[in-house]
């Protein structure tokens, strides 16, 4: 009787994995119509143009060096190093902090050069998108808080892989939506 | 897997699980996971918030069939919004807007989706439950919370949304617009706001259910057709609200924090408003890119219902079944590429109108198809003329008449002198409103036995439709000559200009009809909450249903089968099938049972070979 009650609770991911995929495809949809919104306005003129803050640059490697942490961290998991996945796992989250106290800094240089987000539309979109990216990575990081949870609390190995996984592949995802949209607010000015 | 994992257990596995996890009344009735009693919570709670919905359009109606007349009892009703039994022209304006989204959204979309995607899936493709009861919970909680304040926002002291349910700015964006466009407005936005979280989370359900947590033997092409239309109904959701969401927080930009995404050179009371740069246009284009598939969201359901009802109460296989699932993708695509369509008259490119045109054109292809298969599989079925069949072929009837009407409009030439008349109103309330609500009541009716294992009654059934299938004709087919007319939509008293006075008697016919039409959902409303408890204990496949949710137990029980879920290998559709004993077949049933009806498509073989053999004679 009771290694079928067990059996009934065996935990299966795959149908959790597949509603963040579509939570992630939601997500896309979200920022496509904004960016298609931003060229639909922008094709009416009245634009005014300006220079991204340059610490952009900055937290756009930050997110890259995260993710690349985050993905060593999830390979330590899987060989059960569990060690060396608390190192990935807390340096992809300071990186990803430190992307997000960079946005903030990017958007004091943006004040500082007089480009309001009470202004012209397209000074108001830049404070939308890089906002609600910043949105996704407050979540990304609790993602990882809950992983690290995880490991402190000594959870199963594949709960603890599980939530890896989950973590790893929404983290990569907003790393590629950040460089989508840099590089689409770079080329659309 | 876990529908594999929980394959091996038995029934003593079962009772052992409850004594473990004691259901209180907060986790049965109200905190409840399982999809059966969540289908049942958002069933009641959309019909609740279609009877506010009916209640509205009555009232309004009232204003415009008698719009000199004073009714004193409106007063009583409505207080300071009916001052001398007249009612007030800003809330006429509410009225129409909050009749508009709660049928939309949360009757026809939340109300209809919620229903029967939560109590169908996982007992159509075989599974003990959602991918994620826990979300599917939430979403329930999402909707409800939504509703709650969607209907509170009628009482306020402002006064509801007022900008009708397409919420365009400037109206909606300037707070000091009109008086439902401050508060009321806001709640409109959190209310929505909610639903759309509330329609995420039930669609990423509904889709990771189809795709993950089918039994044994259903392949995709062996579900019925109700669950290709769910299915295809929350991917077009999953697409379509994120991009409304994105509008709407560019909205609230605008109303909260100055932003100028939409507004431009306004000037009030003779005061320019510093907004300079936006364009309200662009906020039609991404409600409307949602706005499109949306509709499509509240008739795919009906469709996918009908077609299991027709099949089954024809007892005929469904005529082509494939051609059925190519059309819902089909009108699942071209759904995204027609917005344009609503926007003829904004000043859009001639030639882009012209693509637009074209996209819209070809979608009434795939709806053709679904009508033509329709009446192929009920040509010289053997038609069970069941309350829910009655309904289901009123369905086809008003997607005939009313996507006809959608021809008219969508040529750009014409849409100049119909957009924003009654002719558009009659388009939408028949091939989308009417025909959606048709299929929900005949969703209900057939399944009722599987929700609440009694019957509803028949006659009372009968009589509901036929009154309702008339007022419906009654109250909308009139409304075309009125369009073709020009006389335009949201206007709030017909008197008020010389051309549309002679359509006045027109408009009392139609508020009439309305009113017969709004009491005899009443009938419904009696047989649906006295069959609860009063009616007749159901039998466990009372319609002889080839679909798996029938050889589930009568009496509900926490993941659906007792024993193993079982296996699936054939398609639902073998009804009267030529050779058999029985006029159905259940999916359940192997062909090795069923030597004597057995054919060689049964088994993949198409005819050619047949035919190559026959020319070579
Ligand atoms: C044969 C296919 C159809 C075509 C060609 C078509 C075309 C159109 C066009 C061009 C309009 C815009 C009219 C205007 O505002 O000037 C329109 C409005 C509308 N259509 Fe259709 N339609 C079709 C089928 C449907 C279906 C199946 C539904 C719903 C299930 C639907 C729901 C609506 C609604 C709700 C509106 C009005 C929205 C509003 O302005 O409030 N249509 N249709
Ligand atoms: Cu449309």
């Amino acid at each position: 009787m009771n290694t079928m009650t067990v059996e009934q609770d065996k935990f299966n991911p795959r149908p959790v994995k597949f509603v963040l995929w579509l939570f992630i495809l939601s997500s896309i949809m979200m920022f496509a119509g904004l960016t298609s919104a931003y060229i639909v306005r922008q094709a009416e003129g009245n634009w005014k143009i300006f220079d991204l803050p340059s610490i952009f640059y900055i937290t756009t490697v930050l997110i890259l060096l995260s993710s690349a942490t985050m993905h060593y961290s999830v390979l330590q998991a899987k060989k059960n190093n569990i060690a060396k996945q608390q190192i990935g796992l807390w340096l992809s989250f300071l990186l990803g902090a430190g992307f997000l106290a960079g946005q903030y800094m990017g958007w004091q240089e943006l004040i500082a050069n007089k480009v309001y987000f009470v202004g012209n539309p397209s000074e108001s979109f830049v404070y939308v998108i890089s906002g609600l990216h910043g949105a996704h990575i407050v979540a990304g990081l609790l993602l990882m808080v809950s992983a690290l949870i995880g490991v402190y609390r000594n959870i199963s190995q594949t709960k603890n892989i599980f939530r890896m996984e989950l973590t790893s592949i929404f983290w990569h995802f907003i790393d590629i939506l950040w460089i989508y949209l840099f590089v689409f607010l770079l080329i659309n000015r | 897997m876990s529908t594999q994992a929980l394959d091996h257990t038995d029934v003593h596995a079962h009772s052992d699980h409850h004594e473990h996890h004691p259901e209180t009344f907060w986790s049965k009735y109200v905190f409840s996971m399982d999809h059966k009693m969540i289908a049942k919570q958002f069933l009641i709670t959309g019909i609740i918030m279609a009877i506010i919905g009916m209640v509205l359009s009555v009232l309004f109606r009232i204003q415009l069939g008698w719009p000199e007349e004073s009714f004193p009892f409106l007063e009583r009703i409505l207080g300071k919004w009916a001052k001398d039994g007249r009612i007030d022209p800003s809330f006429y304006m509410s009225m129409v807007t909050i009749h508009g989204t709660i049928m939309v959204f949360f009757v026809l979309t939340a109300g209809l989706s919620g229903t029967f995607s939560n109590l169908l899936i996982p007992l159509q493709v075989g599974a003990r439950d959602m991918a994620s009861p826990f979300i599917n919970m939430l979403s329930y909680w999402f909707f409800f919370t939504a509703s709650v304040i969607m209907t509170y926002s009628l009482m306020i002291e402002t006064g509801p949304a007022s900008g009708g349910w397409t919420i365009y700015p400037p109206l909606s964006a300037l707070p000091k617009a009109m008086p439902g466009s401050g508060l009321g407005m806001t709640l409109w936005l959190l209310s929505m706001g909610l639903f759309v979280a509330s329609s995420l989370m039930g669609g990423i359900n509904y889709i990771s259910t189809v795709l993950n947590m089918r039994t044994k033997g259903m392949a995709m092409t062996k579900m019925p057709l109700t669950i290709w239309a769910f299915f295809l109904t929350a991917v077009l959701g999953v697409l379509s609200f994120p991009v409304l969401l994105a509008g709407v927080i560019l909205l609230i930009f605008d109303r909260s924090f100055g932003t100028s995404f939409y507004l431009s050179d306004i000037y009030i009371g003779g005061e320019a408003l510093p907004n300079h740069g936006g364009s309200p246009v662009l906020f039609q284009h991404l409600f409307w890119f949602l706005g499109h598939p949306e509709v499509y969201i509240i008739i795919m359901p009906a469709l996918g219902i009908t077609s299991e009802i027709i099949a089954t109460n024809a007892r005929k296989p469904i005529f082509g079944y494939r051609a059925m699932i190519m059309s819902l993708i089909g009108i699942a695509f071209l759904s995204f590429i027609v917005w344009g369509h609503h926007m003829f008259v904004t000043g859009m490119n001639p030639f882009l109108g012209s693509v637009f045109m074209f996209t819209t054109l070809i979608i009434a292809v795939p709806s053709a198809v679904k009508t033509f298969n329709y009446l192929a599989t009920l040509w010289k079925g053997n038609i069970q003329f069941t309350p829910a069949m009655m309904f289901s072929m009123g369905l086809v009837s008003l997607f005939i008449s009313g996507g006809l009407t959608g021809i008219f409009l969508g040529n750009a030439a014409l849409d100049i002198n119909l957009h924003d008349t009654y002719f558009v109103v009659a388009h939408f309330h028949i091939v989308m409103g009417s025909s959606a609500m048709f299929g929900m009541f005949a969703g209900v009716y057939h399944w009722y036995p599987k929700m609440f294992g009694r019957m509803m009654d028949a006659r009372l059934g009968y009589f509901h439709f036929w009154l309702t299938f008339i007022a419906v004709y009654c109250v909308f087919f009139p409304m075309h000559f009125i369009g073709l007319d020009g006389v335009p939509r949201r206007y709030y008293a017909f008197t008020s200009f010389e051309f549309m006075n002679e359509w006045l008697v027109v408009n009392q016919f139609i508020s009439i009809a309305a009113i017969i039409g709004s009491l005899a959902q009443f009938i419904f409303l009696y047989n649906f909450f006295r069959s609860i408890f009063k009616g007749e204990k159901a039998t466990q496949n009372p319609w002889k249903s080839n679909t798996l949710e029938w050889t589930t137990p009568v009496e509900h029980i926490h993941g659906n089968w007792p024993g193993e879920i079982p296996s699936v290998y054939r398609w639902p559709y073998d009804y009267s099938k030529p050779g058999h004993d029985e006029d159905f077949i259940p999916q359940t049933t192997p062909y090795s049972e069923t030597i004597s009806s057995n054919i060689p498509t049964d088994f993949g073989i198409h005819e050619e070979p047949v035919k190559a053999e026959e020319k070579s004679n």
